[in-house]
């Protein structure tokens, strides 16, 4: 699903040059839920952003789902990531004047689905995350672990084919955070394929692979026993 | 993506949903496009109450009278008075075939002089009388009250004693209630039939509400003027130049009357069609103040638009990232903050142009019984109100060009960061 061959990023900061991605050789096949996990500066955050084209690659090579991901300019970037990706922030980054559900109907507005269908399709994903009932409601009306559902539905409405979490836990209380991550492991298990960053030891072994970062190259990358989020909560 | 459905909808709720920010930005608009209608409104109002004083009275129409010569000339000394006959009207007419009409006036009591004392039963009073012919109405219209005429050629030809008498002398002879018409008053020692009021209007130059109107006949023979005229109410035809046509008449009366054609002093003459050029030019004058003054205000307004929406793609730098991400092309950001921009100064002005038609019906209806202020019907010319909208939408798109590209400028993983 994810191919990425040497890939190099780094950041001119001033007179420095920041070496961020030294050489980073790394595939995620379909179906896989892997964590990125690294303190902060490894570079995981920047991996995830050229994963989702937030970001370009300096050198190296990006194939998504066959698809080689190059000569990247913004509106196509734009146009890949709403076909192929969906984001899921650690702050949630819901727009606060629109309901849950026409936040959840955004990245469709962006495929030109017509508005019925539209809403439809988001309520039908804001039921899957629970919150069918909440569809009405604004952002700030809402509690953490509900926003980062109502994220979680609008990163699945485009039906993508990678879903990227960065620290998608960040903000939540424990509880939560594991509520949070069984709605992942549900999505995960039919088939999507995921990337989560994160620092927290217990996030990541709910994954299925660990991908240890530091200072820009890859140190370790081990499949793990998935713990179950269901157990804890 | 302008005629989908969903860029507006989109547009819509993104505009409505900042109530504070959409109202503050739109009040500068308003504010302008208010100002532009309310204040070419109100200039055409003025022009439309000048173009009522003096739509009495024929627009390229002149007095013509004599005075003393001041050049000597044929063997005639200066300081000779000249005196126009009534003889010069058929001249003038054939010489000068622009002149429509020429109405050959005296009066007694205007010019200095004793005015005659007028008597009905008890009462009395001194007013103005005028020797005319019928023709006068033609350059100065007389409205008179039902029941009564104006004179006709039947007065003049039978040298009639009928008499069109003011509002005012009515007022001060008659009783209350008392139909005038009919009833007889005595000019001096002669008794007059009463055929008519006349209804004083505004704007008739030094006639007042108390002139008497007498056949032109009727007074050569009460105040043995023979041929002599006092002055002459000359009205050319609309197409054309009166300034042209008061020269051809002075040169005319100056050879029949053996005056010099250097002499300024000998024949006076006053152009209304001149005067109203003047005030003509000076309303217009006003109508183009006040479409720059109201067009610099749009400006004003429209740049207030611009600079809001460039503080609000800061504030909404994070939201702008967040549909990025979700697959919004820089062109789409772009377009939809361009919109916004023509969205709301069109809203705006579609708002500050009802408001301003409001209040101009308002002043409207306040100067309605207003007649010593010349202010009528305040209407703003439709191409004007286009001419408003596509500037506004012109200049909506053009400023919501700058905060439109400083939105894109921004990467989106740079606008995701933005706390």
């Amino acid at each position: 699903m994810i191919a990425i061959k040497d890939l190099h990023k780094s950041y001119k900061m001033g007179s420095n040059v920041l070496h961020v991605l030294k050489g980073i050789n790394f595939n995620v096949e379909e179906g896989e839920m892997v964590a990125i996990m690294g303190s902060s500066g490894s570079g995981k955050s920047t991996l995830l952003n050229i994963v989702g084209m937030l970001d370009l690659l300096d050198t190296g090579s990006y194939t998504l789902d066959g698809v080689p991901i190059v000569n990247l300019n913004e509106t196509k970037a734009a146009k890949y990531r709403n076909k192929f990706l969906g984001f899921i922030f650690q702050s949630f980054n819901l727009i606060n004047y629109k309901t849950a559900l026409e936040n959840v109907a955004l990245p469709l507005y962006y495929q030109r689905v017509p508005k019925k269908e539209r809403d439809e399709k988001a309520l039908q994903y804001l039921t899957k995350v629970g919150l069918a009932n909440w569809a009405t409601h604004l952002p700030s009306e809402l509690s953490g672990g509900q926003k980062q559902r109502v994220a979680i539905a609008r990163a699945l409405a485009a039906q993508p084919k990678v879903l990227l979490a960065d620290e998608p836990t960040g903000a939540l209380d424990s509880t939560t955070s594991y509520e949070v991550m069984q709605l992942l492991q549900e999505i995960n298990d039919e088939g999507k394929t995921l990337l989560v960053v994160t620092h927290e030891e217990d996030i990541a072994n709910m994954c299925k692979r660990i991908v240890q970062l530091k200072d820009g190259i890859i140190i370790e990358d081990k499949k793990v026993n998935q713990v179950r989020a269901s157990e804890y909560v | 993506m302008i005629f989908r459905r969903d860029t507006w909808s989109e547009i819509l709720s993104s505009v409505t949903k900042n109530k504070a920010r959409t109202t503050i930005t739109v009040i500068g608009v308003l504010w302008g496009i208010f100002i532009y209608i309310t204040l070419s409104g109100a200039a055409k109002g003025l022009d439309n109450g000048f173009e009522r004083q003096f739509e009495r009275v024929a627009m390229n129409s002149m007095f013509v009278w004599t005075q003393q010569t001041s050049v000597p000339y044929k063997g005639f000394k200066t300081g000779r008075f000249i005196q126009l006959k009534l003889n010069d009207v058929r001249t003038l007419k054939t010489k000068i075939p622009e002149i429509q009409y020429v109405a050959p006036r005296n009066a007694k009591g205007v010019f200095g002089g004793d005015a005659p004392t007028i008597t009905k039963d008890l009462k009395h009073g001194k007013y103005n009388v005028y020797g005319d012919f019928p023709v006068v109405v033609k350059i100065a219209t007389k409205d008179i009250y039902d029941g009564g005429r104006f004179l006709n050629e039947e007065d003049i030809k039978h040298d009639r004693k009928v008499c069109v008498i003011g509002e005012r002398t009515q007022r001060e002879l008659f009783n209350k209630n008392e139909n005038p018409v009919g009833q007889f008053i005595k000019i001096d020692n002669s008794y007059f039939q009463v055929i008519g009021v006349h209804k004083f209007v505004q704007g008739g130059g030094f006639e007042d509400d108390g002139d008497i109107y007498i056949p032109f006949t009727t007074f050569r023979k009460l105040y043995n003027t023979g041929e002599n005229v006092g002055w002459l109410a000359i009205a050319a035809y609309n197409d054309a130049d009166v300034i042209e046509v008061e020269k051809k008449v002075k040169t005319v009366l100056k050879d029949i009357h053996s005056v010099a054609q250097e002499d300024e002093r000998a024949i006076g003459s006053f152009n209304l069609g001149e005067i109203f050029n003047k005030v003509q030019g000076f309303s217009k004058g006003l109508t183009f103040l006040s479409l720059v003054v109201g067009i610099a205000t749009i400006f004003a307004g429209v740049i207030g638009i611009g600079n809001i929406l460039l503080i609000s793609v800061k504030e909404r730098t994070r939201e702008l990232g967040v549909r990025r991400a979700l697959g919004a092309t820089p062109n789409e950001v772009k377009g939809q903050i361009i919109l916004e921009s023509v969205f709301l100064t069109l809203v705006s002005g579609v708002l500050g142009i009802i408001l301003g038609a409001l209040v101009l019906a308002g002043i409207n209806a306040a100067t309605q019984d207003v007649t010593d202020f010349p202010y009528t019907n305040p209407t703003v010319p439709i191409p004007y109100i286009v001419g408003a909208l596509l500037i506004m939408i012109i200049l909506g798109t053009l400023i919501g060009l700058i905060p439109a590209q400083r939105a894109v400028s921004i990467k989106p993983i740079d606008a995701l960061r933005e706390e």
